[in-house]
């Protein structure tokens, strides 16, 4: 299945999905060493996000999270690409100073945890 | 977006790297908001400066952008996590203090004023009323759009350093006029008797408006200080960095007022300070400047405290930029603090300095300053400055 989204951070990326339908804060809400998420109560708490495709519908918190997605992808642990319902500026930021490809407005319901997800040029295929 | 035929050599990389980045961070947020094109600004104010919030990836982050990055228009910095001159005396790690200059090294190799401010308009960087700037630091930000008049939105640290390499940022938000008409009309009956009641009102408001632009109504006068205390904890507490107050901040005039109406009374004030305030006698740290303190404000803590001494078991931190510190030395404001037992804490503050488990209770006349500091742990008493000081000189709340 494939979907039509917009381009936030360009690149092509393949992986497993790991999805929720809770926003993601990555200051203080994922390990930068780890790539694990802390957040308590989140429904991904205790998931490493490396290599994923990690699904979610937007990102909140605190603008240094743009960092975060940064140091992880220095550290070798970043997610291989990123997908949102709506994208906004702490996510954009940092998807674009890393080099994470990103793209948003797709319909993210459509997308289960280990999919295998493949980005490129704002098109979302699905291999379920 | 639109973008020029220069905007366009600038996103295929033909300034180099910091700008070619600048440029898809730009698109890429104008893309999202939905801006038609960029638009020169005239300042712009840099967050994301201490090395407690950055840490390494940050650093290396800057580093790389600084290798050809330099920026186009006047930019200034907000504090970082220590005073550069002066770190020692305030307690702070040497290997902090070490990364901490790398990363004003960073900075400075851009072409940034190191101003280290969170008051960029007390120290040179006063942008004009409607003037379009991309400023980051939301208690500036909300003093640029709600007290000058300036247009900006609240940028984050990356966002302001994309403008400050391109000299342009995406049209959309607060930058178009249509964005900055009053939601919500909020009549303040409550008297404002003392400096914290101003951060107090910027609670109620900010919790009661969250991200609606208030028209605020019933206040009779306002000094730029008590506007910046309010500034900071409006947006502290709610998210839109404007606001008009009748009669006080520019453009109040021209917009109508909101049929929306909440009132703020007496009790919401008292209510403020119940949820601000914690229960603690002892009081082990007393920081005066959030956001940093005004010449006029070191004037009044220097008359305060002359002739007494600070509790040895209280540290007494004056928050400022160090050009209101030099004024300070220069009037003798700063060896009456000093003699007294205080310290000055330029460049840096109570929100981003290192202090987690460094102290048990602060008192500051500071309504944001209290929301940091329970970040990092500490107990929180607001009160005026007089109450602060009596606190510093007793080590006791009363």
């Amino acid at each position: 299945m494939e979907m039509k989204g917009r381009i936030i951070s360009r690149g092509v990326a393949e992986g497993e999905a790991l999805t929720t339908t809770q926003p993601i804060s990555f200051y203080g809400g994922v390990d930068p060493e780890t790539s694990e998420i802390l957040e308590k109560g989140h429904e991904l708490q205790g998931k490493l996000i490396k290599g994923k495709i990690l699904v979610f519908p937007t990102g909140k918190g605190s603008t240094v999270g743009s960092y975060t997605l940064y140091r992880l992808k220095k550290g070798g642990v970043a997610p291989a690409g990123l997908v949102n319902s709506e994208c906004e500026t702490v996510v954009a930021v940092g998807a674009i100073i890393s080099e994470i490809p990103c793209v948003d407005k797709v319909d993210i319901s459509k997308i289960a945890t280990g999919d295998i997800v493949r980005l490129e040029n704002g098109v979302v295929t699905i291999k379920k | 977006m639109f973008l020029t035929k220069d905007e366009e050599r600038m996103l295929d990389g033909e300034e180099g790297y910091a700008v070619k980045k600048s440029m898809e961070i730009l698109v890429a947020l104008g893309d999202i908001y939905g801006a038609e094109k960029l638009i020169q600004v005239g300042s712009v104010q840099v967050a994301g400066v201490s090395y407690h919030n950055l840490g390494d990836a940050g650093l290396e982050f800057l580093n790389e952008l600084a290798t050809d990055g330099k920026v186009k228009v006047l930019t200034t910095l907000n504090p970082a996590g220590m005073d550069l001159e002066n770190w020692q005396n305030l307690g702070i790690d040497p290997e902090f203090a070490r990364k901490q200059n790398l990363v004003i090294d960073a900075f400075s190799k851009m072409g940034i004023i190191v101003s280290c401010t969170c008051t960029p308009y007390l120290i040179g960087n006063l942008p004009r009323y409607g003037e379009h700037v991309a400023w980051s630091e939301s208690s500036a930000v909300t003093f640029a759009n709600s007290v000058i008049g300036a247009k900006t939105n609240r940028e984050g640290g990356p966002s302001a350093l994309a403008a400050a390499f391109v000299g342009k940022t995406p049209c959309y938000g607060l930058h178009l006029d249509e964005n900055r008409v009053p939601d919500v009309h909020v009549d303040v009956t409550a008297d404002l008797s003392k400096f914290s009641d101003w951060g107090a009102l910027g609670y109620c408001v900010g919790t009661q408006a969250q991200s609606k632009i208030s028209y605020i109504t019933g206040i009779k006068d306002a000094s730029v200080d008590e506007l910046k205390t309010f500034c900071a904890s409006v947006v502290t507490f709610g998210s839109k960095p404007l606001f008009y107050m009748k009669d006080i901040t520019p453009g109040s005039e021209n917009v109508p007022l909101p049929k929306e109406k909440i009132t703020i009374d007496k009790q919401d004030i008292q209510d403020a300070y119940q949820t601000i305030n914690d229960e603690t006698e002892d009081i082990d740290f007393v920081c005066i400047g959030c956001p940093h303190a005004s010449i006029k404000e070191i004037s009044q803590i220097a008359s305060l405290l002359k002739g007494k001494k600070i509790s040895p078991n209280t540290e007494f931190w004056v928050a400022t930029s160090r050009p209101a510190k030099q004024l300070a030395d220069k009037r003798g404001y700063s060896k009456v603090i000093e003699a007294a037992g205080g310290k000055f804490a330029c460049d840096t503050c109570m929100a981003v300095a290192p202090l987690k488990g460094r102290f048990r209770a602060i008192a500051t006349t500071s309504a944001k300053g209290c929301y940091y500091s329970r970040h990092n742990k500490m107990l929180t008493k607001m009160g005026s400055l007089e109450e602060c000081i009596a606190a510093g000189v007793s080590g006791k709340w009363k």
